[in-house]
């Protein structure tokens, strides 16, 4: 190490600040307390201090701040989704995303790459078409094009014909990004701690007191807190919680394993996906790759990897970039899903009444965390679902009026 | 979990197993209410523990049962659903519950 460097670190001059405030003890009472201290949660604090005035709010963490699906996810950003629902909640995420820097004067690093979902087959093109049409109604920068505009777009990417899945087209979506996930929740964090919310890590929710059909507060490992009003955030172990206060849901939670690759320069700008290779990859401001595949074959509560993933995953790189066959696997991890039947989320109002449900997030969480603290918070302010998340609300299954988007999901089918 | 002793065909590679999720007793279709047969088709238990699962070993197209720990991921049994199904299971006939 430099010597210039090592002095930098030990003189008093620059200290590492916190990047937001720990609460040590928790308040016998708050307004509102959140379940679940990641991406979701952090943001839906932000905003009800923000926005609404709220800031009596406490953040209950079982394990460390945003160590869960924000620490897992691949980071990418966009909003070529398949039916109106979908594509109008996920762009409003996207506007916020390209301003959120701004909003806590803090970087995330949020980078626009293109994005390609590549089509092997003529059901995939149909579908690439569909949702380009879609897009394109609804103001979103998304078209269809073939392998001579893959080409000039993306040069490293294997176009030849002679593969298992030859390209035959891709879904191109320009605005199509890349953000740093933890930075994300840190600025969430930091400026919510700011406005005087409480962010309390390892602590576990164990129970969730009602009376008379209400919510009166949570028992934890430190303690009963009371609340006026509660809302769940805990994507991967929604049924868990959902389950303390009383009620299913349509969901099962299923492993979704990624790995990075070790650091090389720059060449893929782009983020490619395909979902008949069941690949998604994209390279980080660091240079490495960052690979996720598809989700595993059964339910399982568990954050193991498997063998039988990577060569499957590792085979399809291959068949896109066949260079690739000398570069190292740098880590592996594995996030638990909250799956869908119809691959959209569970949000808004429950059974009980004033407790709130943010969840259902699949393999599509990451991309919606602005948008779902923008959403959540005026659901849990005013009682009222917001007029986005209407359509995703739980008892749409009751209805039999399902949000289809099985279509755009990356993966998991 | 990379080995599956499947009750027809022994041990066999998990490739070739699919899981089609837990066993559960299905709602007479034409007697139910709209609230239980959306629960029977789209709600989850989604225990994290041990549960009952039906599996098939597609190269044979055989269905069985196994019992799984869905937080170990460990199969600790394996048997033909002739165990828990002993008997046909009888529905009224489509449109007979409505006239009640």
């Amino acid at each position: 190490m430099p010597l210039g460097l090592l002095r930098y670190g030990l003189n008093g001059k620059y200290p590492a600040k916190r990047h937001f405030r720990w609460a040590t003890e928790p308040k016998k009472s708050y307004d509102v307390v959140i379940i679940g201290g990641g991406g979701h949660g952090l943001a839906c604090a932000f905003y009800l201090a923000r926005d609404w005035g709220i800031n009596n709010v406490a953040v209950i963490e079982k394990g460390y701040l945003a160590g869960g699906n924000t620490a897992r996810n691949t980071a990418i950003i966009r909003s070529n989704y398949l039916t109106p629902e979908g594509v109008q909640f996920y762009e409003h995420s996207m506007k916020l995303y390209q301003e959120l820097s701004n909003t806590f004067d803090y970087n995330i690093l949020y980078s626009e790459r293109g994005h390609f979902t590549l089509a092997h087959t003529d059901a995939a093109l149909r579908t690439s078409r569909w949702r380009a049409e879609v897009n394109k109604h609804l103001g979103v920068d998304s078209e269809l094009i073939y392998p001579d505009d893959i080409a000039r777009l993306c040069p490293s990417m294997n176009l030849s014909e002679n593969v298992r899945y030859p390209i035959l087209g891709a879904l191109y979506h320009p605005p199509g990004a890349i953000a740093r996930h933890d930075a994300v929740a840190w600025g969430y964090a930091r400026r919510a701690s700011d406005w005087g919310v409480d962010i309390l890590q390892d602590t576990e929710v164990t129970a969730i007191n009602q009376s008379g059909g209400r919510v009166t507060g949570v028992e934890t490992t430190r303690g009963t807190i009371h609340c006026g009003k509660a809302m769940q955030a805990v994507a991967g172990s929604s049924s868990l919680i959902s389950k303390m206060a009383g009620f299913k849901l349509p969901i099962r939670t299923i492993p979704l394993q990624a790995c990075v690759s070790l650091p090389v320069k720059p060449f893929l700008d782009q983020i490619v996906v395909s979902g008949s290779l069941h690949v998604y990859v994209s390279q980080s401001s660091r240079g490495e790759l960052v690979m996720g595949g598809s989700t595993d074959p059964c339910p399982l509560y568990s954050t193991r990897s498997t063998l039988d993933f990577k060569e499957g995953l590792i085979g399809h790189i291959m068949e896109l970039f066949p260079f690739l066959g000398d570069m190292r696997v740098a880590r592996q991890w594995a996030g638990m899903t909250d799956m869908t039947p119809d691959f959209s989320p569970v949000m808004g109002k429950t059974p009980v009444e004033n407790y709130y449900i943010d969840s259902g997030w699949g393999t599509w969480g990451f991309k919606a965390t602005p948008v779902c603290g923008v959403t959540m918070a005026h659901t849990v302010a005013t009682g009222e679902p917001h007029d986005l998340i209407k359509p995703f609300r739980l008892n749409r299954f009751d209805e039999f009026m399902q949000v289809g988007e099985k279509g755009a999901a990356s993966v998991g089918h | 979990m990379k080995i599956i002793n499947c009750p027809l065909n022994g041990p066999r590679n998990a490739l070739e197993f699919v899981c089609a999720g837990e066993v559960r007793t299905m709602p007479d279709p034409a007697r139910c209410s709209d609230h239980e047969w959306a629960d029977y088709t789209f709600l989850e238990n989604n225990t994290a523990g041990l549960v009952k699962e039906w599996w098939c070993h597609v190269p044979s197209s055989y269905w069985f049962i196994a019992e799984r720990n869905t937080v170990t991921d460990e199969i600790t049994r394996t048997y033909p659903a002739g165990e828990l199904f002993r008997e046909r299971v009888e529905f009224a006939a489509a449109g007979e519950g409505e006239k009640k």
